[in-house]
Protein backbone atom coordinates (compact mmCIF):
# COMPACT_ATOMS: atom_id res chain seq x y z
CA UNK A 1 0.00 0.00 0.00
CA UNK A 2 1.33 3.60 -0.32
CA UNK A 3 0.73 6.62 1.47
CA UNK A 4 -0.73 5.37 4.07
CA UNK A 5 -0.73 8.50 5.61
CA UNK A 6 -3.49 9.70 3.12
CA UNK A 7 -5.62 7.00 5.00
CA UNK A 8 -8.54 7.57 6.94
CA UNK A 9 -8.90 5.92 10.57
CA UNK A 10 -11.92 3.61 9.03
CA UNK A 11 -9.85 2.70 6.28
CA UNK A 12 -6.57 2.15 7.85
CA UNK A 13 -8.27 -0.03 11.12
CA UNK A 14 -9.79 -2.11 8.28
CA UNK A 15 -6.63 -2.54 6.65
CA UNK A 16 -4.64 -3.36 9.99
CA UNK A 17 -7.43 -5.98 10.98
CA UNK A 18 -7.33 -7.70 7.51
CA UNK A 19 -3.01 -8.08 7.96
CA UNK A 20 -2.58 -5.59 5.14
CA UNK A 21 -0.54 -3.42 6.61
CA UNK A 22 0.48 -2.62 10.42
CA UNK A 23 0.87 0.00 12.46
CA UNK A 24 4.54 0.25 12.23
CA UNK A 25 4.13 1.07 8.33
CA UNK A 26 0.99 3.24 9.29
CA UNK A 27 3.40 5.37 12.17
CA UNK A 28 6.22 5.70 9.45
CA UNK A 29 4.47 6.77 6.71
CA UNK A 30 2.75 9.91 9.16
CA UNK A 31 6.20 10.74 10.71
CA UNK A 32 7.97 11.25 7.15
CA UNK A 33 4.56 13.34 6.10
CA UNK A 34 5.18 15.21 9.21
CA UNK A 35 9.14 15.42 8.47
CA UNK A 36 8.21 17.56 4.92
CA UNK A 37 5.77 19.49 6.27
CA UNK A 38 7.14 22.02 8.55
CA UNK A 39 6.16 24.87 6.25
CA UNK A 40 2.67 23.97 7.64
CA UNK A 41 4.06 24.68 11.14
CA UNK A 42 1.46 21.56 12.42
CA UNK A 43 3.56 19.95 14.52
CA UNK A 44 5.15 21.71 17.05
CA UNK A 45 6.46 18.97 19.57
CA UNK A 46 7.33 15.71 17.57
CA UNK A 47 7.54 12.47 19.79
CA UNK A 48 8.49 9.85 17.19
CA UNK A 49 10.26 7.54 19.75
CA UNK A 50 6.70 7.24 21.53
CA UNK A 51 4.84 6.72 18.32
CA UNK A 52 7.06 3.99 17.01
CA UNK A 53 6.85 2.35 20.50
CA UNK A 54 3.11 2.11 20.64
CA UNK A 55 2.74 1.10 16.62
CA UNK A 56 5.05 -1.37 18.08
CA UNK A 57 2.72 -2.41 21.04
CA UNK A 58 -0.48 -1.97 18.77
CA UNK A 59 0.89 -4.42 16.38
CA UNK A 60 1.60 -7.10 19.02
CA UNK A 61 -1.98 -6.38 20.49
CA UNK A 62 -3.65 -6.66 17.04
CA UNK A 63 -1.47 -10.42 16.07
CA UNK A 64 -3.03 -11.38 19.24
CA UNK A 65 -6.60 -10.44 18.04
CA UNK A 66 -7.43 -7.39 20.63
CA UNK A 67 -7.45 -4.83 18.29
CA UNK A 68 -9.97 -2.00 19.83
CA UNK A 69 -11.36 0.73 17.25
CA UNK A 70 -8.08 3.20 17.60
CA UNK A 71 -5.37 0.44 17.63
CA UNK A 72 -2.16 1.38 15.59
CA UNK A 73 -3.68 4.42 14.44
CA UNK A 74 -1.31 7.61 14.02
CA UNK A 75 -3.28 10.62 15.56
CA UNK A 76 -2.00 13.96 16.12
CA UNK A 77 -2.74 15.82 20.02
CA UNK A 78 -3.66 19.58 20.41
CA UNK A 79 -1.27 21.39 22.55
CA UNK A 80 -4.04 21.56 25.11
CA UNK A 81 -4.19 17.86 26.29
CA UNK A 82 -1.54 17.42 29.13
CA UNK A 83 0.12 14.60 27.81
CA UNK A 84 2.82 12.83 30.42
CA UNK A 85 6.19 13.65 30.28
CA UNK A 86 5.50 15.49 26.73
CA UNK A 87 5.61 19.04 26.53
CA UNK A 88 1.46 20.57 26.92
CA UNK A 89 2.35 24.64 26.76
CA UNK A 90 -1.53 25.29 25.13
CA UNK A 91 1.03 27.67 22.73
CA UNK A 92 1.58 29.69 25.35
CA UNK A 93 4.85 30.94 27.05
CA UNK A 94 3.53 31.11 30.18
CA UNK A 95 4.00 26.74 30.20
CA UNK A 96 7.30 26.73 28.54
CA UNK A 97 9.13 24.09 29.76
CA UNK A 98 6.09 22.22 31.95
CA UNK A 99 6.00 18.68 31.62
CA UNK A 100 3.29 17.29 32.96
CA UNK A 101 3.65 14.61 35.22
CA UNK A 102 0.04 12.65 34.52
CA UNK A 103 -1.93 11.70 31.34
CA UNK A 104 -5.18 13.45 30.66
CA UNK A 105 -8.45 11.48 30.33
CA UNK A 106 -8.83 11.83 26.80
CA UNK A 107 -5.26 11.21 25.70
CA UNK A 108 -5.61 7.83 27.95
CA UNK A 109 -8.78 6.53 26.42
CA UNK A 110 -7.07 7.11 23.42
CA UNK A 111 -4.25 5.37 24.15
CA UNK A 112 -6.16 3.09 25.92
CA UNK A 113 -7.72 2.17 22.81
CA UNK A 114 -4.25 1.55 21.19
CA UNK A 115 -3.84 4.99 19.61
CA UNK A 116 -0.40 5.73 18.18
CA UNK A 117 0.64 10.01 19.69
CA UNK A 118 2.98 11.25 16.83
CA UNK A 119 3.46 14.57 18.59
CA UNK A 120 1.84 17.75 19.82
CA UNK A 121 -0.38 19.87 17.58
CA UNK A 122 -0.22 23.94 17.16
CA UNK A 123 -2.93 26.31 18.77
CA UNK A 124 -3.90 29.57 19.15
CA UNK A 125 -2.95 30.72 22.82
CA UNK A 126 -5.12 28.85 25.54
CA UNK A 127 -7.38 28.04 22.80
CA UNK A 128 -8.34 31.92 22.74
CA UNK A 129 -8.40 32.96 18.71
CA UNK A 130 -9.86 31.96 15.26
CA UNK A 131 -6.94 32.12 13.22
CA UNK A 132 -4.24 30.41 14.90
CA UNK A 133 -1.97 33.50 14.96
CA UNK A 134 -1.97 33.81 18.75
CA UNK A 135 0.34 31.12 19.16
CA UNK A 136 3.74 31.09 20.61
CA UNK A 137 4.81 28.97 18.18
CA UNK A 138 4.03 30.93 15.18
CA UNK A 139 1.14 30.73 12.99
CA UNK A 140 0.09 27.13 12.01
CA UNK A 141 -0.84 27.30 7.78
CA UNK A 142 -3.77 25.81 5.84
CA UNK A 143 -2.61 22.92 3.16
CA UNK A 144 -5.15 24.75 0.62
CA UNK A 145 -4.58 27.82 -1.31
CA UNK A 146 -6.83 30.24 -3.54
CA UNK A 147 -6.23 29.12 -6.70
CA UNK A 148 -2.72 29.64 -7.68
CA UNK A 149 -2.23 32.46 -5.17
CA UNK A 150 0.22 31.52 -2.73
CA UNK A 151 -0.59 33.63 0.18
CA UNK A 152 -0.81 31.73 3.43
CA UNK A 153 -4.09 31.16 4.46
CA UNK A 154 -5.34 30.46 8.17
CA UNK A 155 -6.53 26.87 9.37
CA UNK A 156 -8.68 28.60 11.29
CA UNK A 157 -8.62 28.38 14.97
CA UNK A 158 -8.12 27.50 17.99
CA UNK A 159 -7.04 24.21 16.91
CA UNK A 160 -5.26 24.92 13.56
CA UNK A 161 -2.58 22.90 13.75
CA UNK A 162 -5.18 19.56 14.06
CA UNK A 163 -6.84 20.97 11.07
CA UNK A 164 -3.51 21.30 9.12
CA UNK A 165 -2.80 18.38 9.97
CA UNK A 166 -5.28 15.99 9.03
CA UNK A 167 -6.07 17.85 5.69
CA UNK A 168 -2.75 17.62 4.81
CA UNK A 169 -2.32 14.07 5.57
CA UNK A 170 0.14 14.56 7.87
CA UNK A 171 -1.45 12.28 11.11
CA UNK A 172 -5.02 10.21 10.29
CA UNK A 173 -6.74 12.32 12.57
CA UNK A 174 -6.06 14.81 15.12
CA UNK A 175 -7.99 15.64 19.03
CA UNK A 176 -9.70 19.24 19.11
CA UNK A 177 -11.03 21.32 21.56
CA UNK A 178 -14.12 23.83 21.25
CA UNK A 179 -14.84 26.61 23.28
CA UNK A 180 -16.22 29.05 20.77
CA UNK A 181 -16.55 27.18 17.47
CA UNK A 182 -12.37 26.37 17.96
CA UNK A 183 -13.16 22.69 16.36
CA UNK A 184 -15.84 23.49 13.93
CA UNK A 185 -14.53 26.78 12.35
CA UNK A 186 -11.16 24.97 11.51
CA UNK A 187 -12.65 22.16 10.05
CA UNK A 188 -14.67 24.29 7.91
CA UNK A 189 -11.73 26.12 6.24
CA UNK A 190 -9.70 22.57 5.71
CA UNK A 191 -12.20 20.75 3.95
CA UNK A 192 -12.02 18.47 7.18
CA UNK A 193 -15.34 16.93 9.83
CA UNK A 194 -14.82 18.28 13.68
CA UNK A 195 -17.61 17.66 16.05
CA UNK A 196 -18.06 19.08 19.27
CA UNK A 197 -20.34 16.81 21.38
CA UNK A 198 -22.38 17.84 24.44
CA UNK A 199 -21.42 18.92 27.28
CA UNK A 200 -20.15 16.22 29.56
CA UNK A 201 -19.23 13.93 27.02
CA UNK A 202 -15.78 14.28 26.92
CA UNK A 203 -13.33 14.37 29.88
CA UNK A 204 -11.97 18.29 30.51
CA UNK A 205 -9.64 16.54 33.16
CA UNK A 206 -6.00 17.51 31.86
CA UNK A 207 -7.31 19.38 29.44
CA UNK A 208 -5.51 22.97 29.98
CA UNK A 209 -8.87 25.34 31.41
CA UNK A 210 -10.09 28.20 29.46
CA UNK A 211 -13.63 28.46 30.01
CA UNK A 212 -14.77 25.62 32.28
CA UNK A 213 -18.79 25.69 31.67
CA UNK A 214 -17.75 25.75 27.44
CA UNK A 215 -14.71 24.01 26.84
CA UNK A 216 -15.57 20.23 25.34
CA UNK A 217 -13.11 18.39 23.32
CA UNK A 218 -13.50 16.66 20.42
CA UNK A 219 -12.56 15.07 17.64
CA UNK A 220 -11.17 15.97 14.28
CA UNK A 221 -11.15 13.66 10.99
CA UNK A 222 -11.31 13.15 7.29
CA UNK A 223 -14.88 11.70 7.15
CA UNK A 224 -17.81 11.54 9.39
CA UNK A 225 -17.62 8.09 10.10
CA UNK A 226 -13.92 8.42 11.28
CA UNK A 227 -15.42 11.40 13.22
CA UNK A 228 -18.27 8.40 14.94
CA UNK A 229 -14.79 5.92 15.53
CA UNK A 230 -13.17 8.28 17.76
CA UNK A 231 -15.46 10.29 19.43
CA UNK A 232 -16.65 7.07 20.77
CA UNK A 233 -13.11 6.08 21.99
CA UNK A 234 -12.81 9.52 23.23
CA UNK A 235 -15.91 9.90 25.33
CA UNK A 236 -17.04 8.18 28.70
CA UNK A 237 -17.66 8.92 32.53
CA UNK A 238 -14.91 10.30 34.31
CA UNK A 239 -14.90 10.82 38.12
CA UNK A 240 -11.92 13.24 38.22
CA UNK A 241 -14.48 15.60 36.07
CA UNK A 242 -17.39 16.83 38.03
CA UNK A 243 -19.69 17.64 35.03
CA UNK A 244 -18.69 14.67 32.75
CA UNK A 245 -21.60 12.95 32.49
CA UNK A 246 -22.50 9.14 33.68
CA UNK A 247 -24.19 7.99 30.75
CA UNK A 248 -23.55 4.91 28.69
CA UNK A 249 -21.65 6.19 25.30
CA UNK A 250 -23.53 4.68 22.30
CA UNK A 251 -21.66 2.56 19.34
CA UNK A 252 -21.92 5.94 17.11
CA UNK A 253 -20.41 4.11 14.17
CA UNK A 254 -23.09 1.45 14.19
CA UNK A 255 -25.48 4.42 14.13
CA UNK A 256 -24.78 5.54 10.75
CA UNK A 257 -27.30 4.57 8.63
CA UNK A 258 -27.36 8.04 6.98
CA UNK A 259 -31.27 7.60 6.59
CA UNK A 260 -33.15 10.76 7.04
CA UNK A 261 -36.31 9.90 6.23
CA UNK A 262 -38.74 11.69 7.93
CA UNK A 263 -36.50 13.76 10.25
CA UNK A 264 -37.39 17.20 10.85
CA UNK A 265 -34.71 19.36 10.27
CA UNK A 266 -35.14 23.23 11.39
CA UNK A 267 -33.27 26.37 9.21
CA UNK A 268 -32.94 29.15 11.93
CA UNK A 269 -33.74 32.63 9.97
CA UNK A 270 -31.30 34.23 12.23
CA UNK A 271 -28.71 32.77 10.61
CA UNK A 272 -29.29 35.02 8.06
CA UNK A 273 -26.87 37.32 8.72
CA UNK A 274 -26.33 40.74 6.72
CA UNK A 275 -23.69 41.13 4.47
CA UNK A 276 -23.21 36.98 4.23
CA UNK A 277 -21.43 35.99 1.10
CA UNK A 278 -23.29 34.69 -1.38
CA UNK A 279 -21.42 31.60 -1.38
CA UNK A 280 -22.48 30.63 1.86
CA UNK A 281 -25.77 31.08 1.20
CA UNK A 282 -25.56 29.10 -1.76
CA UNK A 283 -23.88 26.69 0.46
CA UNK A 284 -27.04 26.46 2.85
CA UNK A 285 -29.14 26.22 -0.12
CA UNK A 286 -27.63 23.76 -1.56
CA UNK A 287 -27.27 21.77 1.93
CA UNK A 288 -31.18 22.22 2.78
CA UNK A 289 -32.01 20.53 -0.88
CA UNK A 290 -29.70 17.97 -0.14
CA UNK A 291 -31.07 16.94 2.92
CA UNK A 292 -34.60 17.54 1.17
CA UNK A 293 -33.74 14.94 -1.30
CA UNK A 294 -32.38 12.48 1.41
CA UNK A 295 -36.37 12.66 2.73
CA UNK A 296 -35.53 14.97 5.37
CA UNK A 297 -38.46 17.37 6.55
CA UNK A 298 -37.61 21.03 6.30
CA UNK A 299 -38.71 22.95 9.04
CA UNK A 300 -38.26 27.12 8.87
CA UNK A 301 -37.44 27.98 12.31
CA UNK A 302 -36.79 30.94 14.82
CA UNK A 303 -34.11 30.98 17.62
CA UNK A 304 -34.63 34.81 18.62
CA UNK A 305 -31.88 35.50 21.01
CA UNK A 306 -29.10 34.17 18.47
CA UNK A 307 -27.80 37.57 17.70
CA UNK A 308 -26.70 38.25 21.70
CA UNK A 309 -24.99 34.93 21.32
CA UNK A 310 -21.55 36.80 20.68
CA UNK A 311 -21.72 39.51 23.42
CA UNK A 312 -23.06 37.05 26.09
CA UNK A 313 -19.60 34.78 25.03
CA UNK A 314 -17.64 37.36 24.97
CA UNK A 315 -18.70 37.81 28.75
CA UNK A 316 -18.38 34.45 29.99
CA UNK A 317 -15.97 33.19 28.43
CA UNK A 318 -13.13 35.79 29.31
CA UNK A 319 -14.58 36.06 33.10
CA UNK A 320 -14.14 32.43 33.03
CA UNK A 321 -10.70 32.72 31.86
CA UNK A 322 -9.56 35.34 34.14
CA UNK A 323 -10.48 33.02 37.24
CA UNK A 324 -8.76 29.73 35.04
CA UNK A 325 -5.38 31.76 34.35
CA UNK A 326 -5.32 33.01 37.86
CA UNK A 327 -3.06 29.99 38.51
CA UNK A 328 -0.56 30.81 36.49
CA UNK A 329 1.49 32.84 39.03
CA UNK A 330 5.11 31.98 38.05
CA UNK A 331 5.23 29.61 41.75
CA UNK A 332 4.40 26.25 40.35
CA UNK A 333 5.14 26.11 37.10
CA UNK A 334 6.22 27.13 33.54
CA UNK A 335 8.06 30.98 33.30
CA UNK A 336 8.86 32.95 35.87
CA UNK A 337 10.24 36.35 34.90
CA UNK A 338 13.69 37.61 35.99
CA UNK A 339 13.24 40.08 38.98
CA UNK A 340 15.12 42.77 40.04
CA UNK A 341 16.60 43.62 43.21
CA UNK A 342 13.96 44.91 45.80
CA UNK A 343 11.13 43.10 43.62
CA UNK A 344 8.45 41.26 45.96
CA UNK A 345 6.02 38.72 44.88
CA UNK A 346 3.39 40.96 43.47
CA UNK A 347 6.41 41.88 41.09
CA UNK A 348 6.91 38.42 40.19
CA UNK A 349 3.52 37.76 39.49
CA UNK A 350 2.87 41.11 37.30
CA UNK A 351 6.07 40.34 35.39
CA UNK A 352 5.59 36.64 34.90
CA UNK A 353 2.12 37.43 33.60
CA UNK A 354 3.06 40.56 31.11
CA UNK A 355 5.80 38.36 29.62
CA UNK A 356 4.25 34.97 29.62
CA UNK A 357 0.38 35.32 28.27
CA UNK A 358 0.13 37.02 24.38
CA UNK A 359 -1.86 40.22 23.89
CA UNK A 360 -4.98 38.43 23.40
CA UNK A 361 -4.84 36.18 26.10
CA UNK A 362 -3.91 39.37 27.96
CA UNK A 363 -6.70 41.43 26.31
CA UNK A 364 -9.29 38.62 27.42
CA UNK A 365 -8.16 37.86 31.18
CA UNK A 366 -8.40 41.51 31.47
CA UNK A 367 -11.53 41.93 30.16
CA UNK A 368 -13.33 38.84 32.32
CA UNK A 369 -11.62 40.49 35.52
CA UNK A 370 -13.01 43.84 34.51
CA UNK A 371 -16.78 41.93 33.81
CA UNK A 372 -16.35 40.50 37.22
CA UNK A 373 -14.88 43.38 38.98
CA UNK A 374 -17.10 44.61 41.94
CA UNK A 375 -19.76 47.12 40.35
CA UNK A 376 -19.89 45.60 36.73
CA UNK A 377 -20.52 41.84 37.92
CA UNK A 378 -24.55 42.30 37.58
CA UNK A 379 -24.25 44.30 34.92
CA UNK A 380 -22.09 42.45 32.95
CA UNK A 381 -22.00 38.89 34.04
CA UNK A 382 -25.06 37.84 35.48
CA UNK A 383 -26.69 39.84 32.65
CA UNK A 384 -24.95 37.35 30.18
CA UNK A 385 -25.72 34.28 32.39
CA UNK A 386 -29.38 35.32 32.06
CA UNK A 387 -29.10 36.12 28.06
CA UNK A 388 -27.08 32.35 27.99
CA UNK A 389 -30.24 30.68 29.72
CA UNK A 390 -32.77 32.57 27.00
CA UNK A 391 -30.43 31.08 24.41
CA UNK A 392 -30.28 27.55 25.55
CA UNK A 393 -34.21 27.91 25.84
CA UNK A 394 -34.85 29.05 22.13
CA UNK A 395 -33.00 25.54 21.45
CA UNK A 396 -35.25 23.73 23.70
CA UNK A 397 -38.39 25.10 22.57
CA UNK A 398 -37.41 24.26 18.73
CA UNK A 399 -36.71 20.50 20.33
CA UNK A 400 -39.77 20.97 21.82
CA UNK A 401 -41.83 21.34 18.65
CA UNK A 402 -39.91 17.79 16.61
CA UNK A 403 -37.03 19.33 15.31
CA UNK A 404 -34.25 16.96 15.47
CA UNK A 405 -31.54 18.56 14.17
CA UNK A 406 -30.51 21.91 12.90
CA UNK A 407 -28.57 22.78 9.48
CA UNK A 408 -26.37 25.88 9.38
CA UNK A 409 -23.62 27.60 7.72
CA UNK A 410 -20.37 26.85 9.96
CA UNK A 411 -18.33 29.97 9.53
CA UNK A 412 -19.28 33.29 7.69
CA UNK A 413 -16.58 33.05 5.38
CA UNK A 414 -13.72 30.94 3.31
CA UNK A 415 -10.46 30.28 4.80
CA UNK A 416 -8.45 34.21 5.12
CA UNK A 417 -5.08 34.97 4.59
CA UNK A 418 -2.97 35.12 7.65
CA UNK A 419 -2.20 38.70 8.79
CA UNK A 420 -5.13 39.81 6.85
CA UNK A 421 -7.22 40.66 10.47
CA UNK A 422 -4.02 41.95 12.11
CA UNK A 423 -5.22 45.51 11.53
CA UNK A 424 -9.05 45.11 12.19
CA UNK A 425 -10.51 45.48 16.18
CA UNK A 426 -10.96 42.54 18.04
CA UNK A 427 -14.31 42.23 17.60
CA UNK A 428 -14.25 41.47 13.83
CA UNK A 429 -12.17 38.30 14.53
CA UNK A 430 -14.45 37.37 17.02
CA UNK A 431 -16.97 37.25 13.98
CA UNK A 432 -15.46 33.80 12.65
CA UNK A 433 -17.63 32.36 15.63
CA UNK A 434 -20.91 33.79 15.22
CA UNK A 435 -22.89 30.41 13.36
CA UNK A 436 -20.97 28.19 16.19
CA UNK A 437 -20.83 29.98 19.88
CA UNK A 438 -24.73 29.21 20.48
CA UNK A 439 -24.02 25.44 20.52
CA UNK A 440 -21.37 26.16 23.13
CA UNK A 441 -23.57 28.88 25.33
CA UNK A 442 -26.53 25.65 25.05
CA UNK A 443 -23.76 23.19 25.99
CA UNK A 444 -25.57 20.73 22.63
CA UNK A 445 -23.32 18.68 20.11
CA UNK A 446 -22.64 20.25 16.78
CA UNK A 447 -20.75 18.83 13.82
CA UNK A 448 -19.15 20.81 10.67
CA UNK A 449 -19.28 18.80 7.22
CA UNK A 450 -17.54 20.08 4.35
CA UNK A 451 -19.95 20.25 1.30
CA UNK A 452 -18.62 22.38 -1.17
CA UNK A 453 -16.00 25.02 -2.19
CA UNK A 454 -15.81 28.64 -3.10
CA UNK A 455 -15.08 30.44 -6.59
CA UNK A 456 -11.32 30.03 -5.28
CA UNK A 457 -10.56 26.43 -4.93
CA UNK A 458 -11.34 26.81 -1.30
CA UNK A 459 -13.43 24.28 1.05
CA UNK A 460 -16.72 25.28 3.18
CA UNK A 461 -18.61 23.38 5.59
CA UNK A 462 -22.00 23.18 7.28
CA UNK A 463 -23.16 22.68 10.48
CA UNK A 464 -25.67 20.53 11.82
CA UNK A 465 -26.68 21.04 15.39
CA UNK A 466 -28.32 18.06 17.57
CA UNK A 467 -29.93 17.20 20.41
CA UNK A 468 -28.32 17.00 24.21
CA UNK A 469 -26.90 13.79 24.04
CA UNK A 470 -28.55 12.71 20.57
CA UNK A 471 -24.68 12.29 18.99
CA UNK A 472 -25.48 9.23 17.39
CA UNK A 473 -28.14 10.80 15.11
CA UNK A 474 -26.31 13.83 14.64
CA UNK A 475 -23.36 11.65 13.06
CA UNK A 476 -25.51 9.55 11.14
CA UNK A 477 -27.76 12.95 9.74
CA UNK A 478 -24.01 14.18 9.16
CA UNK A 479 -23.26 10.94 7.06
CA UNK A 480 -25.85 11.50 4.83
CA UNK A 481 -25.11 15.33 4.48
CA UNK A 482 -21.33 13.65 3.54
CA UNK A 483 -22.52 11.24 1.10
CA UNK A 484 -24.97 14.04 -0.62
CA UNK A 485 -22.58 16.22 -0.95
CA UNK A 486 -19.70 13.91 -2.03
CA UNK A 487 -16.83 15.97 -1.21
CA UNK A 488 -14.08 14.64 -2.34
CA UNK A 489 -11.37 17.70 -2.96
CA UNK A 490 -7.85 17.39 -1.31
CA UNK A 491 -5.19 20.63 -1.61
CA UNK A 492 -2.51 19.83 -3.96
CA UNK A 493 0.44 19.64 -1.65
CA UNK A 494 2.87 22.69 -2.20
CA UNK A 495 4.77 22.44 1.37
CA UNK B 1 -19.87 53.27 30.32
CA UNK B 2 -16.85 54.44 29.06
CA UNK B 3 -13.25 53.29 30.39
CA UNK B 4 -10.67 55.40 30.92
CA UNK B 5 -6.57 55.10 31.29
CA UNK B 6 -7.21 55.13 35.13
CA UNK B 7 -9.53 52.09 34.79
CA UNK B 8 -7.53 50.27 32.74
CA UNK B 9 -4.52 50.85 34.68
CA UNK B 10 -6.63 49.14 38.01
CA UNK B 11 -8.30 46.52 36.01
CA UNK B 12 -4.38 45.15 34.68
CA UNK B 13 -3.56 45.78 38.47
CA UNK B 14 -6.32 43.28 39.58
CA UNK B 15 -5.20 40.75 36.82
CA UNK B 16 -1.51 40.87 38.00
CA UNK B 17 -0.84 41.77 34.64
CA UNK B 18 2.29 44.11 34.44
CA UNK B 19 0.96 46.89 31.47
CA UNK B 20 3.59 49.86 30.90
CA UNK B 21 2.02 53.31 31.00
CA UNK B 22 2.61 54.06 27.35
CA UNK B 23 0.40 50.57 26.19
CA UNK B 24 -2.78 51.93 28.28
CA UNK B 25 -4.17 54.66 25.80
CA UNK B 26 -4.54 51.41 23.45
CA UNK B 27 -5.76 49.04 25.76
CA UNK B 28 -8.19 51.53 26.93
CA UNK B 29 -9.37 51.62 23.84
CA UNK B 30 -9.53 47.95 23.10
CA UNK B 31 -11.29 47.62 25.92
CA UNK B 32 -14.02 50.42 24.89
CA UNK B 33 -14.42 48.30 21.64
CA UNK B 34 -15.14 44.68 23.23
CA UNK B 35 -17.37 46.57 26.32
CA UNK B 36 -19.18 48.36 23.21
CA UNK B 37 -19.81 44.93 21.85
CA UNK B 38 -21.11 43.42 24.86
CA UNK B 39 -23.51 46.52 25.24
CA UNK B 40 -25.78 44.77 23.08
CA UNK B 41 -26.88 42.32 26.02
CA UNK B 42 -28.57 45.61 27.71
CA UNK B 43 -30.86 45.16 25.04
CA UNK B 44 -32.59 42.10 26.08
CA UNK B 45 -35.30 41.09 28.49
CA UNK B 46 -34.07 39.56 31.03
CA UNK B 47 -36.65 40.18 33.68
CA UNK B 48 -37.22 37.13 35.86
CA UNK B 49 -34.92 34.74 33.80
CA UNK B 50 -32.53 32.79 36.20
CA UNK B 51 -28.41 32.75 35.54
CA UNK B 52 -27.62 30.07 33.93
CA UNK B 53 -25.36 27.82 36.61
CA UNK B 54 -25.25 24.63 34.62
CA UNK B 55 -25.59 23.95 31.22
CA UNK B 56 -26.78 20.32 31.99
CA UNK B 57 -29.46 20.11 34.72
CA UNK B 58 -27.37 17.56 36.92
CA UNK B 59 -26.26 16.80 40.85
CA UNK B 60 -22.78 17.12 41.41
CA UNK B 61 -22.13 13.50 42.76
CA UNK B 62 -21.15 12.25 46.21
CA UNK B 63 -18.26 10.68 47.34
CA UNK B 64 -17.28 8.99 50.87
CA UNK B 65 -14.69 11.66 52.62
CA UNK B 66 -11.77 9.74 52.46
CA UNK B 67 -8.45 10.68 51.31
CA UNK B 68 -8.01 9.03 47.51
CA UNK B 69 -4.95 11.21 46.04
CA UNK B 70 -1.39 12.46 47.62
CA UNK B 71 2.05 11.34 48.77
CA UNK B 72 3.30 13.21 45.87
CA UNK B 73 5.37 16.29 46.90
CA UNK B 74 7.87 15.34 44.26
CA UNK B 75 5.88 14.99 41.14
CA UNK B 76 4.23 18.56 42.06
CA UNK B 77 7.42 20.57 42.75
CA UNK B 78 8.86 18.88 39.77
CA UNK B 79 7.55 22.06 37.20
CA UNK B 80 8.06 24.46 39.73
CA UNK B 81 10.61 27.30 38.59
CA UNK B 82 11.86 27.40 42.33
CA UNK B 83 11.34 24.72 44.54
CA UNK B 84 13.79 24.16 48.06
CA UNK B 85 13.38 21.56 50.53
CA UNK B 86 10.10 20.38 49.34
CA UNK B 87 8.73 23.99 49.05
CA UNK B 88 8.24 26.20 46.30
CA UNK B 89 9.92 29.01 46.56
CA UNK B 90 9.24 32.82 46.31
CA UNK B 91 10.28 36.30 46.62
CA UNK B 92 10.01 37.85 50.73
CA UNK B 93 6.47 37.94 51.35
CA UNK B 94 6.49 38.91 55.36
CA UNK B 95 9.47 41.22 56.60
Amino acid sequence: MTDLNKLGLAQARDALRNGETTSKALTEACLGAIEGAGALNAFVHHTPEIAMEQAAAADARIAKGDAPAMCGLPIGIKDLFCTKGVPSQAGSRILQGFLPEYESTITQNLFDNGAVMLGKLNMDEFAMGSSNETSVYGNAVNPWRRGNDDAALTPGGSSGGSASAVAADLCLAATGTDTGGSIRQPAAFTGTVGIKPTYGRCSRWGVVAFASSLDQAGPMTKSVRDAAIMLEAMCGHDPKDSTSADLAVPNFEAALTGDVRGKKIGIPKEYRMDGMPDEIEALWQDGIAMMKDAGAEIVDISLPHTKYALPAYYVIAPAEASSNLARYDGVRYGHRAKLEHGDGITEMYEKTRAEGFGPEVQRRVMIGTYVLSAGFYDAYYNRARRVRTLIKKDFEDVFAQGIDSILTPATPSAAFGLGEMTDADPVAMYLNDVFTVTVNLAGLPGIAVPTGTDRQGLPLGLQLIGRPWEEADLLSSAYALERAAGFVAKPEKWW
Amino acid sequence: MSIDETTAARVAKLARIKVDPEALPVLAQEFNGILGFIEQLSEVDVEGVEPMTSVTPQRLKRRADVVTDGDQQDKILKNAPDAREGFFAVPKVVE
